[in-house]
């Protein structure tokens, strides 16, 4: 999987709940991602909404996505523009969640990346999922990331489950 | 070659090759649930991903559950839309006012020993004190089984959990499983298994155990198993006539860590507002004033929870001016049950407020919420800021007993001091 993203750090701290990135009540009166979007995060960060911008990366401490297993914390970040959530850990279920919507999921240690640093990430074409780097513009590190098991490597290749269910119909190992 | 951990049997039967730790395998799944907080967007998926058929509908089930009765007309609209999907396709149902979804795989006998059940909800992990491989999915996984029968797993490695001795009168499993996640924390066992073993398993029966493995994921899990015992062939018997193979672990099976509870040196636990891993005995939170006492949801809404519970309000006069009690059972048997041994009449005696079985408002999505500035303490097994539907309400989190407690005395109270 080859890719190149590049954006404005929007940092969160550790144990950042499903709850938080979307309350369970907003999806009551709707599961659109261009709706939800304007209420992302208001429970902790009530600015957050109006102030992000497509392409801006959101960063995290450890446990990102923890809680419920609802996909609409998935689906309102991609509505908001956001291709990518850098964290030192997630959640399994946020983790498959972001994995089948073509959210792309990076672990690494992001201690060092502060709000607004321009980051960009980059991977080569090896295809173990070794080689992507998340390069920080503003201190000029490069930090390594985890790499990713193949098959969730295929999903995202593939754009997400939908376009991979379409194309193959079932899971290919 | 090592021996294997529960989860690694099972992945390595459903898979049908020798699945280890780190592995990532496919398995055909013998139960899946999505219920009406996650299906309708799994319908959508299932269309977009050119979804006609259902491989296996007798291995999917659907719960109304989250909007139980519905409380707008968009949820009213989802309803519909499951029931027309279900009808079509040859989908059970269960409809508003049976119960949470969780709890009706577990009562109806779908949850089997060596199986994979899975359910498109984060607390699908209860179903592993039945023995079986059981964890939450997202609705795009949900399509995913409903078109091809299967999903993919990573094999996790497994923490054994090792309980030793016996709990002491007025604590409760809800305190060991506070108690546990607190010690790993929100994301101490990420990824991984909980295997629960010891001699102190003995003395929980299966409601003790559904406690223990429904809290598993606020640990991070991936989910909680338990061995088969008298305990579960006796509750299976009743429930099912489906044959199954349970699974234990081999003894020279690998695992990343070891802990061990003694049961008999457990206090009454509380978790405090908004974490459920910041959690500490109780007693250092006593008198604090709670306005909302909630007994419900699929970590304390079971008939023992609510016995519990009911001993304490009625010996301890009754519940406090000023609080709110709110009763929701986690089934239509568990009301049927309470209402026939005379427990209902007695919550209704006391003046709580009691809703139609489901999640009720354990995650804000219908039923009682509560005030602003309110302290709420709950038998549930979340307390994130906004969870029961106002951010502006701290919820803390004990057993049924300690919530009873607190609304005998109108302030958090340790259970072991009532009638003193």
């Amino acid at each position: 999987m080859r890719l190149e993203l590049a954006g404005r750090a929007r940092v969160f701290g550790d144990d950042i709940n499903t709850d938080y990135i979307i309350t369970s009540r907003r999806k009551r009166e709707s599961l659109d991602p261009q709706v939800l979007k304007n209420y992302l995060f208001e429970e902790i960060s009530p600015d957050f909404a109006a102030s992000v911008q497509p392409g801006d990366l959101i960063v995290a401490g450890r446990n990102f996505g923890c809680g419920s297993a609802m996909e609409v914390a998935v689906t309102a970040v991609l509505g908001a523009g956001i291709q990518a959530i850098i964290a030192r850990s997630f959640s399994r279920t946020y983790f498959r969640n972001a994995i089948n919507n073509g959210l792309l999921p990076i672990i690494c240690d992001t201690a060092s990346i502060r709000e607004g640093d321009l980051l960009s990430i980059r991977a080569d074409e090896r295809g173990s999922g070794d080689g992507i780097v998340v390069h920080n513009a503003k201190s000029g590190t490069a930090i390594g990331a985890a790499p990713l098991p193949t098959i969730t490597l295929d999903i995202l290749a593939a754009g997400g489950l939908i376009p991979y269910f379409r194309q193959h119909g079932d899971f290919r190992l | 070659m090592h021996g294997k951990t529960i989860a690694e049997k099972i992945l390595s039967r459903k898979s049908g090759r020798d699945a280890r730790a780190g592995d990532v395998v496919v398995c055909p799944v013998d139960c899946a649930l999505g219920t009406d907080g996650s299906t309708p967007m799994a319908l959508n998926y299932f269309h977009a991903m050119n979804g006609s058929c259902v491989a296996a509908p007798e291995k999917i089930v659907f719960a109304l559950d989250h909007y139980a009765p519905a409380p707008s007309r968009a949820t009213a609209q989802l309803h519909e839309q499951m029931r027309a999907f279900a009808n079509k396709h040859g989908i059970h149902l269960w409809e508003v006012g049976e119960g949470i979804g969780h709890q009706l795989i577990v009562e109806s006998g779908r949850a089997l020993p060596g199986s994979l059940v899975v359910g498109a909800d984060s607390h699908a992990v209860t179903y592993g004190a039945l023995n079986c491989f059981a964890t939450g999915i997202g609705s795009s996984d949900l399509a995913a089984i409903l078109i091809s029968g299967k999903m993919w797993l990573r094999v996790p490695e497994t923490i054994r959990v090792n309980l030793m001795g016996e709990l002491r009168p007025h604590i409760y499993p809800k305190d060991i499983a506070l108690s546990i996640a607190g010690e790993l924390g929100a994301d101490g066992a990420n990824y991984q298994s909980l295997e629960f073993s010891g001699s102190g398993l003995d003395t929980l029966d299966l409601e003790d155990r559904l406690v223990l493995c429904n809290l598993v994921v606020e640990m991070g899990a991936k989910n909680g198993t338990v061995p088969t015992d008298g305990k579960t062939l006796e509750y299976l018997a009743s429930r099912t006539s489906e044959s199954f193979e349970p699974v234990s672990a081999d003894p020279d099976a690998v695992y990343s860590r070891d802990i061990s509870i003694s049961l008999s040196d457990l206090v009454p636990q509380i978790a405090f507002p908004h974490q459920t891993d910041k959690v500490e005995s109780l007693e250092s939170s006593s008198r604090t004033p709670v306005q909302m006492v909630y007994l419900g949801t699929c970590t304390g809404g079971r008939v023992k929870d609510f016995h519990q519970a009911r001993d304490i309000l009625t010996s301890g006069g009754g519940v406090a001016p000023g609080v709110q009690l709110v009763v929701t059972p986690a089934s239509r048997e568990v009301l049927e049950t309470i209402s026939r041994d005379g427990t209902l009449s007695d919550f209704i005696s006391l003046g709580a407020v009691i809703q139609t079985p489901g999640c009720g408002s354990c995650c804000g999505t219908c039923g009682a919420i509560p005030a602003d500035g309110a302290n709420v303490i709950s038998t549930a097994n979340r307390n994130f800021k906004g969870r029961m539907g106002n951010s502006n309400a701290l919820i803390y989190l004990a057993s049924p007993a300690s919530c009873a407690a607190a609304a005998v005395r109108g302030e958090i109270t340790d259970p072991r001091a009532m009638g003193k």
